[in-house]
């Protein structure tokens, strides 16, 4: 579980996080949610260590970040992993080479149960007869799904995704964000994802938290979200003409 | 203070940089590829300039030193002077720092606005030191040996062009490399080469770490990291010879 209590993050004056606070459970795909801009990779760079927050707590099973030395940090990191926005796999390692990278550094396990392990990944994230491309050489969902294993190849206790399906089409994101569920409950991580599609709100949002303008604005659960009041979440929620279709419809539904 | 801030954030990245390696296994292999590729594929170019800048020193010296009052083997003292002591230390340096600074600082530019650099920082491993330590060794470690093929590709240069000039026969300009030679210059030209490589591969890292923005701001990173060494290669070289030679 990872907990967060009163972050603020400014930059160069503005304020970019005010007093957030959220419980991240266990298990669970707990889903940041927000329009560009409102701070949600500010957040979870700033849960994972990247930035350094103004003020606040951020516990990791307990385990308060701000007050931990390098060292700990250091060890905390190893039960972390991310899914960056596109992948951020090593250019310069072969697919096989950016799965293993994790293992090579902070393992001593043997070149065989290292390759065991590594093809596990892979046929996890279903990548077949790539071993040996570079990122430049496959797809975009290939690199997402690529990433994806070099993120579990630690048996991480918490993954972060930073907006995994962006970029993707829909049947592309569908598969991402199931693989992602699938491993949050197959493993028991602690996930926390960014996102502002809508669709893996519906599909996987056990918790979400939405933020707007650095503010948290609402939580709860993804079966609660379209009998929400709250007016901004609404303008985001139904922001396209398709869900707006799709409330004209409820709404005539439940006045029938 | 602008320069202050930058003077003061360089030195904490060497901090960095110098920490103890998390594997030496996969630092060992790292340097490898990095003497290979920052190296290794230097000495080309390294040598093609060196002949010709051989030669054409060479042919400056024959049409503007050579008089009655002088004797011919001055031609090939003063190449090999020339080169030790300026040119395949300081000139090929500000090459170097064109041809292997623009390629640290473009490199590590570019993985920082892709998170790469991000990517390494979440697993926990020290990425300045894993992405930088080995370019700074393979770069200090080459530069001497850069160093002295530009001599003896300078030399050579020299050694074509003085006989086909016709003031200057082989054996004289043979006899004028030999002559009234001073170790000493080869050893300060050694330590500018340790100096200078040092800050080939440390000003542009900085550079190419600390990008922020995208492909414009890499670019921008890749200039300003073959300006920036350039001149401070300029000032150690001044500096160095004040010192050295006093």
């Amino acid at each position: 579980m990872i907990e967060i209590r009163n972050i603020c993050k400014s930059f160069e004056g503005r304020d970019v996080l005010k007093e957030i606070s959220a419980t991240f459970e266990k298990g669970k795909t707990n889903l940041i949610i927000g329009q560009s801009g409102s701070g949600k990779t500010v957040l979870l760079k700033s849960i994972v260590g990247l930035f350094d927050v103004d003020c606040g707590d951020i516990l990791f099973d307990g385990r308060d970040t701000r007050s931990m030395d390098f060292k700990e940090q250091k060890l905390l990191r190893q039960e972390i992993g991310m899914v960056f926005q596109n992948g951020a796999l090593f250019d310069s390692l072969t697919v096989e080479e950016n799965v293993r990278f994790p293992m090579d550094m902070f393992t001593n396990k043997s070149m065989k149960e290292k390759v065991s392990r590594l093809n596990f990944c892979l046929e996890r994230v279903n990548i077949k007869d790539s071993n040996h491309l570079y990122p430049s050489e496959i797809s975009g969902g290939m690199r997402k799904r690529v990433a994806i294993a070099r993120a579990i190849a630690l048996n991480p206790k918490y993954l972060f995704c930073d907006e995994p399906n962006s970029g993707l089409d829909p049947v592309t994101s569908i598969l991402i964000d199931s693989l992602i569920k699938d491993i949050t409950t197959e493993f028991g991580i602690t996930t926390i994802i960014n996102t502002h599609d809508m669709n893996s709100v519906m599909e996987i949002g056990d918790n979400i938290l939405f933020i707007s303008e650095g503010l948290k604005c609402w939580e709860g659960k993804n079966t609660q979200i379209f009998n929400t009041r709250n007016k901004k979440l609404n303008a985001f929620i139904f922001a396209s003409p398709f869900s707006k279709k799709f409330r004209e419809l409820k709404q005539m539904e439940d006045d029938e | 203070m602008d320069v202050f801030y930058h003077i003061g954030q360089y030195f904490l990245l060497l901090v960095r940089v110098f920490k103890k390696p998390e594997k030496n296994s996969i630092y060992r292999h790292l340097l490898v590829l990095e003497i290979e590729k920052l190296g290794i594929h230097s000495i080309g170019i390294v040598a093609i300039i060196s002949v010709f800048m051989g030669g054409i020193i060479t042919l400056q010296l024959t049409y503007n030193m050579v008089s009655p009052l002088m004797p011919n083997y001055i031609i090939g003292l003063g190449n090999r002077d020339t080169l030790i002591l300026e040119f395949s230390s300081t000139v090929l340096s500000l090459m170097l720092a064109g041809k292997v600074g623009s390629n640290i600082a473009s490199e590590l530019g570019s993985m920082r606005i892709t998170e790469q650099i991000d990517s390494m920082e979440i697993m926990g491993v020290n990425s300045a030191s894993y992405l930088i330590l080995p370019k700074i060794i393979a770069v200090v470690f080459m530069s001497p040996l850069l160093f002295i093929i530009s001599v003896a590709c300078g030399l050579f240069g020299g050694l074509i062009t003085g006989p086909l000039s016709g003031t200057v026969t082989v054996s004289t300009y043979v006899n004028g490399m030999t002559t009234l030679f001073v170790p000493f210059y080869v050893y300060f030209s050694i330590i500018k080469t340790l100096v200078f490589g040092f800050l080939i591969a440390t000003v542009p890292a900085y550079l190419g770490y600390y990008v922020q923005g995208g492909a414009l701001e890499v670019g921008r990173a890749s200039t300003k990291a073959v300006v920036n060494t350039s001149i401070l290669i300029l000032f150690f070289d001044l500096v160095l010879t004040q010192l050295l030679f006093k």
